[in-house]
């Protein structure tokens, strides 16, 4: 048996691998769920009711999905152009840490809300740029796998929340819970749905989505990105500056993670603990990939994911399964969906 | 001052050393293997939580602690082995699916827990390893107790150095491995099937991973939780890179690493004012550091993260 390249990989093979890959993944877990004695089939239903089946419910699946949207955003732009950042996670914290930090200033209670939003929004963004600069410069410096390097500064960057909330930046109104000083009133991003959890940071995820999409495919930036991954050697012949290249893509990445934590902070909770975050970094890895790297299909993604983890959460009080298959199943099919783009792109000969 | 050397003197500490020091020679002797026949393998995070796991459940069931620790080996072998199929006749992305590993062999060993355990506030415990004292050699002073007095396992990843560099640098299988790692075309031209050379070492190299997490639960603590592992088994990915590929130089790392750790450990209870979170940070910086210093200097296997398809170069 070997595998032999196709020369034209089909449109609709293309389009069918995440489905596929999906599907697989279904299986696999649906079969981790009989193994613990529950019907699968009536599990999946339980799941899709908590995620779509109510009014609160699907306002959760949308408020989960916003941070996953971005944090997969960030994923992806950075693979686009082989830049393995891995650091989601602790972008992602840094970003909900500089928010609280920005409010401390006595000057942000009495900004208007649209500018001390975009302020805090901007700090944040660049909190996670700079904790990914950092494996960059180290890359490019002394030629340090950044794969590395970037998940271990997730361990620093949560440690250094810890750090923080405990100590300049902790609440003295917690009665010595430790969480940060609140986000500044005016920073609180508005309501899309009453009495949800439901905030503006999907809109901006969504819109972000689209920028990125119209940077990759319409402009100069995107299309050197994109050659120093398909092939950095022959990019550099070209004439594309690699390292200014990748600085630009750095910043991309770790502001889109950072800014997934500024909007979670300012939208959601308000204040910053150390469990601000199931994960949504290294989530975002799946999503990115789930969506062939493509910034549209990041959205679809991250819907998935999503219904998912908020589908379990319910699906899981009903019967007693375990909330985990959803983590289960959605790192089950980023394996699944690696297999599928092989198969799409691959023929099998015997 | 003289707390600092205070610490250094007490036998606890040393004792400590190689105790911290177990999970990282197994996780870095099985990284060291993976890459020396040519297939990064950052699973490792996930395997080692399953081993963890698997083997604390395999006690906790009623298995002895020896049967833990071989469900563990075989359950990293298992993981090893997808990680394989993917990366070495698939020749998928070998970072994508390492992640994707420890993403699914992490949330998977989480899930069987929660099956195991539905509803504990506290992590039921086993009767964990206890020292083996080595006749006579254990009186040594000082030494005997540091060098002498530790659990079985931790015998057993010293041997295991040992082992790792007599098979490869001194045996035909060792060569084959390296080659592999090297110039698979050449070990093909030996006759020898690149392929299965690799999947065979990647299962043997995520075996030696999955008992470095059980060390967790059978030695060091004696309960599974989750998270436990905390980025021990990157921390192993980078030990590598320090040790140039080399097992002897694997165990001086680990050595290095976990005295700093044990040392710090120590210091957070005497040294008053500097937050812990400081403390914590630093294993992960400091294996930063060891990556800065030997990035350029390290001789990378040359065939690392290239799959091999016959007939193609």
């Amino acid at each position: 048996m070997r595998f032999e390249r196709r020369d034209h990989p089909s449109r609709l093979l293309t389009v069918l691998a995440p489905i596929g890959a999906i599907l697989a993944a279904l299986v696999v877990a649906g079969l981790l769920i009989a193994i613990a004695g529950a019907n699968p089939i009536r599990a999946y239903g339980l799941i899709l009711k908590g995620a779509f089946g109510s009014r609160l419910g699907l306002s959760e699946t949308l408020t989960r999905a916003t941070p996953l949207i971005l944090t997969g955003l960030a994923a992806a732009v950075a693979f686009r152009a082989r830049l393995w950042n891995i650091g989601g996670e602790g972008q992602l914290y840094l970003g909900a840490l500089a928010v609280p930090a920005l409010g401390m200033l006595p000057i942000m209670a009495s900004l208007p809300a649209p500018i001390s939003i975009v302020l805090c929004l901007a700090v944040g963004a660049i909190a996670g740029m700079i904790l990914l600069l950092i494996p960059l410069g180290l890359r490019l410096r002394f030629g340090v796998d950044e794969v590395v390097t970037t998940l271990l500064l997730n361990f620093v960057a949560v440690l250094f929340v810890s750090l923080m909330i405990e100590g300049a930046m902790k609440d003295p109104l917690a009665f010595g819970w430790p969480q940060s000083v609140p986000v500044p009133d005016s920073a609180i991003l508005p309501k899309l749905m009453e009495r949800t959890r439901l905030h503006a940071g999907l809109l901006i995820a969504l819109a972000m989505s689209i920028a990125v999409w119209w940077l990759q495919a319409r402009t100069v930036f995107g299309m050197r990105a994109r050659a120093a991954g398909l092939n950095p050697r022959a990019a550099a012949f070209a004439g594309v500056p690699l390292g200014r290249t990748l600085i630009a893509v750095a910043c991309l990445s770790g502001g889109l993670a950072g800014l997934a934590g500024a909007i979670e902070v300012m939208g959601v909770k308000g204040y910053v603990t150390t469990d601000l975050s199931p994960s949504y970094g290294y989530s975002g890895i799946v999503i990115a990939m789930l969506a062939n790297l493509n910034p549209i299909g990041v959205i679809g993604a991250a819907l998935f994911s999503a219904v998912m983890f908020v589908g379990a959460d319910s699906m899981s009080r009903a019967l007693s399964i375990p909330s985990y298959i959803a983590d289960v199943t959605v790192a089950l099919s980023l394996l699944t969906m690696l297999v599928a783009i092989f198969l799409a792109q691959y023929r099998i000969r015997r | 001052m003289s707390v600092f050397l205070d610490i250094l003197a007490s036998v606890g500490m040393w004792e400590a050393v190689l105790r911290i020091a177990t999970p990282l020679i197994l996780g870095t002797l099985g990284v060291l293997l993976c890459e020396r026949v040519g297939v990064l393998n950052l699973g490792i995070e996930g395997i080692m939580t399953f081993g963890a796991m698997i083997g604390w459940l395999t006690v906790y069931s009623g298995g002895d602690l020896w049967t833990g620790m071989l469900v563990a080996a075989l359950g990293g072998a298992m993981f090893g082995f997808l990680h394989a199929l993917l990366t070495v006749p698939l020749g998928l992305s070998q970072h994508v699916t390492g992640l994707g590993i420890t993403l699914f062999a992490s949330s998977f060993s989480y899930y069987v827990f929660r099956l195991a355990v539905p509803t504990a506030s506290s992590p039921p415990t086993v009767e964990p390893f206890r020292p083996l004292e080595i006749p006579l050699l254990a009186d040594i002073p000082f030494l005997g107790p540091v060098l002498f007095n530790q659990t079985a396992p931790t015998y057993l990843a010293l041997v295991m150095v040992a082992l790792l560099a007599w098979v490869l640098y001194r045996t035909p299988l060792g060569l084959a491995i390296r080659m592999a790692g090297e110039n698979p075309h050449a070990v093909d031209a030996q006759g020898i099937d690149p392929i299965w050379l690799r999947i065979g070492t990647i299962m043997a190299g995520s075996a030696l991973m999955g008992m470095g997490g059980a060390f967790l639960t059978l030695a060091a603590f004696n309960s599974f939780f989750p998270t436990m592992i905390q980025g021990r088994g990157w921390i192993c990915v980078a030990l590598v890179v320090f040790a140039s590929w080399r097992p002897a130089r694997a165990l001086l790392g680990a050595l290095l690493f976990a005295f700093f750790d044990a040392y710090q450990l120590r210091l957070q209870t005497v040294v008053e004012g500097v937050p812990y979170q400081l403390f914590l940070m630093l294993p992960y910086v400091l294996s930063i550091v060891a990556l800065i210093l030997m990035a350029r200097r390290a001789r990378v296997p040359q065939a690392l993260m290239q799959p091999y398809r016959r007939g193609e170069r």
